[in-house]
């Protein structure tokens, strides 16, 4: 191998990729078979992490970096005046599995930009995923980037390699496609996602009948949407996420604030801030609907189409809703405990069942990590203090904000500060 | 007054096992448990030495995860936090456990309880710290090296993870502090107690005891890892909170920052 020839092309194909923000290496279940190399389990792990604090558990390269479309928001668009360069197949595979033997990774991600045809670069991401499983024994992540517009059976090979497939749909409005992708149609996004889909179902339904069937995309797909490039409203941006998971199945929708690369005008400047309290307070509404229970409906509509800055997302229908307020603790089902501003999942299940010993007051809750200085406005437990009777939401959104410490002024946060 | 006792045993997890069992079977009053190389006399205690016994191990063991599958993963990982005093807390746990009729003790409104559970739940981030920080270095004879030095004893926690997963290739972990390490030779893993002298941080000077592509993969992976960063969103305080400095000297990555 030559390294130094290698290390250049890392140097540029790592560069352009670390855009995608996708680098969940969770969600699949592949055992070690046959003493071979590596497993992925349900959690995955996230071996360091970057400056900027966010998880780094796979090796996230493009194959190349060459590419015959122009989509305004991305490095590797061809008007781009950068350096190119491609792995070879073999490369890639050295590199996966070199880092992988030392513990660095979890496994590779592999995108890239379109060169020739979208099948032609379909084909080269499938043959490295192949070779890794087929040669080498690679039980460890595999996330393929799906090309838009690659055809159905590219798409059927390589969910049999891959543990998750993924197409970017990148601007959550047609029109805002249509301005900064023209070389993309809808379709090219969408015919993947739905083989895939299709394709993982068929799979669920014949494994119920015969165990051993190849399996495919086991961590399901996910995509990504750029925040902040095409003015969309959150409204947008959540009902957009809200169909791809109910019509696609999707595992995750990610959302990457949008950093300028280029200059166009159709584009915010190259300098303008990241908005990176922005995409938190979407991941916080993302899972909001995954895991407590809320419609999207509730939390983005016409009379509120944007996330407020201030306060997340939680509290902020909390306060606008305070007639399902107090919640009794002692009393109430999971369903409603959830919904209390300060209180996590976590929470609910220690709360249900400390609850059956005693019931709970302002102390044990504490105890079990609630945090009492936003939860206090909205419950009651087995203690006769409930001095903020009369609030309103202004004024308990002033206390609140009054007596927090960094968490919600923490303004480049790009971690999920989610509602312990 | 009742007389009370220190038990000693010997500082293993079967060790501490067999002096709860003794104490439940001689129905001793326990004045404390402690470890024969730190044991301390109470003024008005009598001391009596434990022998560790798998067998009666075996049973104590079993009588708590009848009772609870969560209770006895928290008993082993708080054990392994090496926290001073933590036996005796145990003990106060596990006899909780045992009087208990509901099979689960997971009272969180209880002091113990909670003490417990929040031992085992560092111990159990720790671990899985260490399952993402290990830093594999291939030496010439084919090993695949690694120096760790986590808070908590969790070797016997993490063995399981790389034997799982690195099942085709040879491999050591050593715990620098602890002076010993588990090495997995194609077939099981082995505890092993070495007394490393020559501890490879990630210097930047290179040793001649590792394959010669290995500095390659490590610079490769360094190089990697700078480009991962987006200089605009950069947050130094979010990266040490996630990556806390006392693990960089063992991080390829960390290499000149060390
Ligand atoms: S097709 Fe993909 S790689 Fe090419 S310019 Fe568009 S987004 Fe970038």
């Amino acid at each position: 191998m030559n390294f130094d020839r290698i290390r250049e092309k890392l140097n540029i194909l790592a560069d352009a990729a670390k855009y995608d923000v996708s680098c969940a290496s969770s969600g699949s279940t592949r055992t070690n078979q046959n003493k071979g190399l590596g497993n992925a389990s349900k959690m995955g792990i996230c071996h360091t992490y970057t400056a900027d604090g966010r998880c780094v558990s796979l090796l996230k390269i493009l194959l190349t970096n060459h590419c015959i479309f122009d989509c305004a928001y991305c490095v590797t668009r061809k008007s781009n005046d950068v350096p190119r360069a491609a792995f070879k197949v073999q490369e890639v595979v050295d590199l996966t599995i070199n880092f992988y033997r030392r513990n660095y990774i979890e496994g590779l991600f592999l995108s890239s930009g379109i060169f020739k045809s979208p099948d032609h670069t379909m084909e080269r991401l499938v043959s490295v995923a192949k070779k890794l499983r087929e040669e080498e024994n690679f039980n460890g992540y595999i996330h393929l980037k799906s090309i838009p517009g690659a055809s159905d059976e590219l798409m059927y090979e390589a969910g049999l390699y891959a543990d998750r497939l993924s197409v970017n749909i990148e601007v959550p409005t047609i029109s805002g496609l249509k301005l900064l992708a023209p070389d993309k149609k809808h379709e090219d996004f969408t015919k993947p996602m739905e083989k895939v889909k299709n394709e993982i179902v068929r799979y669920q339904s014949e494994h119920k009948v015969i165990k051993n069937i190849p399996k495919y995309a086991p961590a399901g797909q996910s995509t990504q949407m750029i925040v902040g490039a095409s003015g969309e409203s959150d409204k947008d941006i959540m009902y957009s996420a809200t169909y791809y998971y109910k019509t696609y199945n999707m595992k995750r929708v990610y959302y990457s604030g949008y950093v300028p690369v280029t200059h166009d005008a159709r584009l915010p400047a190259i300098g303008s801030q990241v908005p990176m309290l922005r995409e938190n307070r979407l991941y916080q509404t993302d899972w909001l609907l995954r895991f407590y229970g809320f419609s999207v409906g509730e939390i983005l509509n016409n009379q509120h189409p944007n996330l407020d800055m201030d306060v997340d997302p939680k509290l902020s229908w909390a306060l606008r809703n305070l007639h399902h307020f107090p919640v009794n603790v002692n009393t109430a089902d999971k369903r409603l405990l959830a919904r209390i501003p300060g209180v996590g999942m976590q929470s609910v299940d220690k709360i249900v069942k400390a609850r059956k010993f005693r019931k709970l007051n302002w102390d044990h809750l504490k105890k079990i990590g609630v945090a009492l200085n936003r939860a206090q406005y909205f419950m009651v437990c087995e203690s006769r203090l409930w001095e903020r009777r009369d609030l309103d939401a202004d004024k308990i959104k002033g206390m609140i904000l009054q007596n927090s410490t960094g968490k919600f002024r923490n303004q480049y946060s790009t971690q999920l500060s989610l509602f312990n | 007054m009742n007389a009370t006792t220190t038990l000693v045993y010997d500082g293993s997890f079967n060790g501490f096992l067999t002096s709860v069992f003794v104490a439940f079977d001689e129905k001793i009053n326990v004045a404390d448990i402690q470890k024969n190389n730190q044991s301390q006399n109470g003024l008005f205690s009598e001391t009596e030495t434990v022998f560790t016994h798998v067998e009666k191990a075996k049973r104590v063991w079993n009588g708590i995860r009848n009772k609870s599958h969560n209770a006895i993963s928290n008993v082993y990982f708080a054990f392994l936090s090496e926290t001073e005093g933590v036996e005796m807390m145990l003990y106060t746990y596990i006899q909780k456990l045992m009087r208990t009729q509901n099979g689960k003790y997971l009272d969180y409104s209880d002091s113990t309880v909670l003490h417990i559970a929040q031992l085992a739940k560092k111990v159990g981030r720790e671990k899985h710290r260490m399952e993402a920080f290990v830093r594999f270095q291939l030496t010439k004879d084919e090993i695949y090296f690694a120096n760790i030095e986590p808070d908590f004893d969790v070797l016997p926690l993490i063995s399981k993870h790389f034997r799982d997963r690195y099942a085709d290739q040879k491999w050591l972990i050593y715990d620098v502090k602890r002076k010993y390490g588990i090495y997995y030779d194609l077939d099981h893993v082995e505890m092993v107690s070495l007394n490393l002298k020559d501890i490879h941080h990630n210097k930047t000077v290179k040793s001649d005891a590792f394959a010669p592509e290995e500095y390659e993969y490590q610079t490769l992976w360094n190089d990697y890892f700078k480009s991962t960063n987006i200089a605009s969103r950069i947050n130094p305080k979010l990266h040490t909170q996630h990556v806390p400095k006392r693990y960089w000297k063992y991080l390829s990555e960390k290499k000149e920052a060390v």
